[in-house]
C-alpha cells in the first residue's frame, strides 16, 4: 500500500522541507482560511452558549399571564375596568387545559412590580415580594446559594419561611454574616429565612432583591384571601405555546366577562417565542459563519494549488530528470497531490492551532463573568472533523491540476538545452 | 545490444514539417563505446532522445537488449528508461535541493530499492567517481566536473544497460572533460556499453567507435584507436 511507504513521505517530506519558504508561504493561505474559520464558528458557538447561558434554568415551553385593565366595554361593564384573578382559576385552568404541565400561581405585595419594606434590626431593605408555590422552581430555576427553596411542607403548614435574593441579603446583613435561620420583619409579620439565591443570568423577571414567602403564608400572613397576581405556566416540550396561551385566555376572559376582542385585559408573556428566535438567530449565525468560512477555505486551499502550479512550472526541469530517471507519470502526480495534501494539513493545523489560542484568550478576556455575551467560545468536534476532511478533500481535488500539469511536462521539453 | 533500422523522424514546424532523420541504420554491441558526432542540426540529439525514450520515431525499428521498443506510452517508456538506460546530460541537471548522495539514490528510488540497500548502493557509486567525501553535500557546493561525477553516479547507480551521455563535457573547460573522460572510459573497460553525443574531435577520439551524422544521416561509421584520456589528466 503505497499509502504507508515511507519513501514516499520522505521524498514528499524532503521537497517541502528542503523549500521552507515556498511552503510556508504557500500555507499561510489555509493558515488563515482555517483560523477565520474556526474563529467563525467558535464565535458563534460563543454566542449561542451565552444566549443558552442567559436562559438556562428557564423552562423554555413557559407562559406568564397577568390580569390587567379591560380596553373594551363588555356586557355593560365599563372599559378600563380593573381585573383581578383569583386563586380558583389555577384549578379551573389546570382542569380545562391538559396540556399544562405546572401552574404556578403568585401574588406580590403591594402593587405589580412593587415594592414593600423589609426590616431586620434596624436595616431596611425596599424588596418585591412574592408569595409562591415551589412548583415556580420547575419554571424559573433559582440557584440558591445556601439553604434550600420553598417547598410543599412550607405552604401546606404556610410556615413562615422565605427565601431571599442575594441583593436583599447584601441591605439586611453584614458580609459573611449567617443569614440562614434569621428572622426578617415585612408589614409587621417575621419571616425565618430558609435560603439566598443567587441571580441566575437568565431572563431575570423576579430581580435580585427579593423575597419569597409562601403563597398560603401571604394569603394569611397579608390577608390577600382569594387573589392572585399572575401564573407561572409550564407545558409539555411538544406544546405550541401560542395555540394554549389563546385557550388559556378564553376561559379567563369568559370568566371575567371581558370581551373576546380585548386585547389588553389580559397580559402574558411566551417565552418559546424567545426561544425560538434567538435559537434561530444562532442556527443562522452559525449557518453564515461555517459558510463564509469555507468559502475561505476554499481561496486557501486554491491558493495552494495556485503555487504548486507556479512551483510546477519552476521545477519543470526537476521533474524532468525524474521522468528520465524512471519516475512514472503516476508516480509524480502522486507526488505533486501529497504535497498538496501535507502542505494543507499542516496548514490546517496550524491555523487549528492558532484559532483555539485566539478563542482560549477570547474566553479568557471577554467570556468571563455571568454577563459576558460569550461563553466558551470554542469549536465542537464534530465540526472540526468535517472542516478537516472537508480541506483534505478539497486538497485533493484542487491538487490534481497541478499534478495534471506536472505529468504533461514531457522530459524531453524539460530537458532541452536553452 | 541496440539495432535501429531505417529510422525516421520529422518535426512540425508550423505548416512545415522538418525531416531531421532520414532513415537511420545502426547498431551497437554490448561494451562498445561510441561517439555520434555531428555539427548542429545533424540530427545527433534526437537520435539520442529516441534512444533513450524520450522522444518517438515517426517510423523504424528498435530493439534494445532484445527488447522492441514500440508503442510507449509514458508509464511504460518510465519504465524502460529505468530498467535499460542510464542519462549524463550536459548540464547535469542534478536536483538542487537534493545532495549528492540523495541525488545518486534517485532511479534507484524509482526502481523502489529499499532505503538502506539505496544508500550503500549510492555510495558505493559515489566512491567509483571519487567523490565519497561529498555525499552530503548540496550541488551548488559542486565544481562542475564534480557535478558531473555525480550525475555519472547516478546514471550507473541503476546499472543500466546503456549509458546515454549527452554533450557530457559541454560545459566543462577541457582539463575537466578529460577527467569525466577518464571516468567514462573507465566505465566502458568494465564492460557498460556507452554512446556519448559530442560534437568536440578530441572527446570522439576517447571513444572506440565514431558515427558520424549530417543532415540526418549517418555518413560515416569506423572504429578508431582509443585516446586514453588518462594520459592528459
Amino acid at each position: 500500500m503505497w499509502l504507508f511507504d515511507r519513501d514516499l513521505w520522505s521524498e514528499v517530506f524532503n521537497t517541502l522541507g528542503k523549500n521552507l519558504f515556498r511552503t510556508f508561504l504557500t500555507m499561510l493561505g489555509v493558515i488563515f482560511a482555517m483560523v477565520i474559520l474556526m474563529l467563525l464558528l467558535g464565535s458563534s458557538n460563543g454566542l449561542a452558549n451565552g444566549f443558552n447561558n442567559i436562559f438556562a434554568g428557564t423552562s423554555s415551553n413557559s407562559l406568564f399571564v397577568w390580569s390587567q385593565s379591560t380596553s373594551e366595554p363588555y356586557k355593560g361593564f365599563e372599559r378600563g375596568r380593573r381585573i383581578k384573578f383569583k386563586t380558583e382559576d389555577a384549578d379551573i385552568l389546570r382542569k380545562q387545559i391538559p396540556e399544562i404541565e405546572v401552574l404556578a400561581p403568585r401574588i406580590e405585595l403591594g402593587s405589580h412590580r412593587g415594592v414593600a419594606t423589609v426590616y431586620r434590626k434596624g436595616r431596611t431593605s425596599g424588596s418585591a415580594v412574592y408569595g409562591d408555590y415551589p412548583e415556580i422552581d420547575d419554571i424559573m430555576k433559582k440557584k440558591l446559594v445556601e439553604g434550600r427553596f420553598l417547598n410543599r411542607t412550607d405552604t401546606d403548614n404556610s410556615k413562615k419561611v422565605c427565601v431571599i435574593g442575594e441583593e436583599t441579603y447584601k441591605l439586611l446583613f453584614d458580609k459573611g454574616e449567617d443569614a440562614i435561620g434569621k428572622d426578617v420583619r415585612i408589614n409587621g409579620v417575621f419571616f425565618s429565612i430558609v435560603g439566598i439565591y443567587k441571580p441566575n443570568d437568565n431572563i431575570n423577571i423576579d430581580g435580585e432583591n427579593a423575597v419569597f414567602i409562601p403563597f398560603t403564608t401571604f394569603q394569611k400572613a397579608f390577608n390577600s384571601g382569594d387573589r392572585m397576581g399572575w401564573m407561572a405556566i409550564s407545558f409539555s416540550a411538544e406544546t405550541e405555546v401560542p395555540i394554549v396561551e389563546a385557550k388559556i385566555k378564553k376561559v379567563l376572559k369568559a370568566k371575567y366577562d371581558i370581551s373576546p376582542t380585548d386585547e389588553r385585559a389580559i397580559g402574558s408573556f411566551d417565552m418559546s417565542e424567545v426561544f425560538k428566535s434567538v435559537s434561530a438567530f444562532t442556527t443562522v449565525l452559525k449557518g453564515v459563519s461555517f459558510f463564509v468560512g469555507l468559502l475561505s477555505l476554499l481561496a486557501g486551499v486554491i491558493a495552494i494549488s495556485n503555487i504548486l502550479l507556479i512551483t510546477v512550472k519552476e521545477r519543470t526541469k526537476e521533474i524532468g530528470v525524474r521522468r528520465a530517471l524512471g519516475a512514472t507519470p503516476k508516480v509524480v502526480r502522486r507526488q505533486i497531490i501529497l504535497e498538496a495534501i501535507v502542505i494543507t494539513v499542516f496548514a490546517g493545523m496550524l491555523g487549528f492551532a492558532i484559532s483555539v489560542g485566539l478563542l482560549n484568550t477570547i474566553d479568557a478576556n471577554f467570556a468571563q463573568g455571568n454577563d459576558a455575551p460569550f461563553r466558551n467560545p470554542m469549536v465542537t468536534i464534530p465540526q472540526f472533523v468535517f472542516s478537516f476532511l472537508l480541506m483534505v478533500g478539497l486538497s485533493i481535488l484542487i491538487g490534481m491540476i497541478p499534478a495534471n500539469r506536472a505529468i504533461r511536462v514531457k522530459p524531453i521539453d524539460a530537458l532541452r538545452e536553452e | 545490444m541496440i539495432q535501429i533500422k531505417n529510422l525516421h523522424k520529422s518535426y512540425k514546424m508550423g505548416s512545415n514539417s522538418l525531416h531531421v532523420l532520414k532513415g537511420i541504420d545502426f547498431s551497437v554491441e554490448e561494451g562498445e563505446l561510441v561517439a555520434i558526432m555531428g555539427s548542429s542540426g545533424s540530427g545527433k540529439s534526437t537520435l539520442l532522445n529516441i534512444l533513450g525514450m524520450l522522444d518517438g520515431a515517426d517510423s523504424g525499428d528498435y530493439v534494445l537488449d532484445g527488447v522492441p521498443i514500440e508503442n510507449l506510452n509514458e508509464t511504460k517508456a518510465a519504465q524502460y528508461r529505468n530498467k535499460f538506460l542510464g542519462f549524463v546530460f550536459q548540464s547535469f541537471n542534478l536536483i538542487n535541493y537534493k545532495n549528492a548522495m540523495e541525488n545518486v539514490a534517485l532511479p534507484l528510488y524509482y526502481q523502489k530499492v529499499g532505503r538502506k540497500e539505496r544508500q550503500e548502493k549510492a555510495l558505493k557509486y559515489l566512491g567509483q567517481v571519487g567523490l565519497k567525501e561529498w555525499a552530503t553535500h548540496l550541488p551548488s557546493e559542486l565544481s562542475g566536473g564534480q557535478k558531473q561525477r555525480v550525475a555519472i553516479a547516478r546514471a550507473m547507480a541503476a546499472e543500466p544497460k546503456v549509458l546515454l551521455a549527452d554533450e557530457p563535457t559541454g560545459a566543462l573547460d577541457s582539463t575537466t572533460s578529460y577527467e569525466v573522460m577518464d571516468l567514462i572510459q573507465k566505465i566502458n573497460d568494465d564492460g557498460n556499453t556507452i554512446l556519448v553525443v559530442t560534437h568536440e574531435p578530441d572527446i570522439a577520439d576517447m571513444c572506440k567507435r565514431i558515427v558520424h551524422l549530417k543532415d540526418g544521416v549517418i555518413v560515416e561509421d569506423k572504429k578508431i584507436k582509443q585516446v586514453r584520456a588518462s594520459a592528459y589528466v
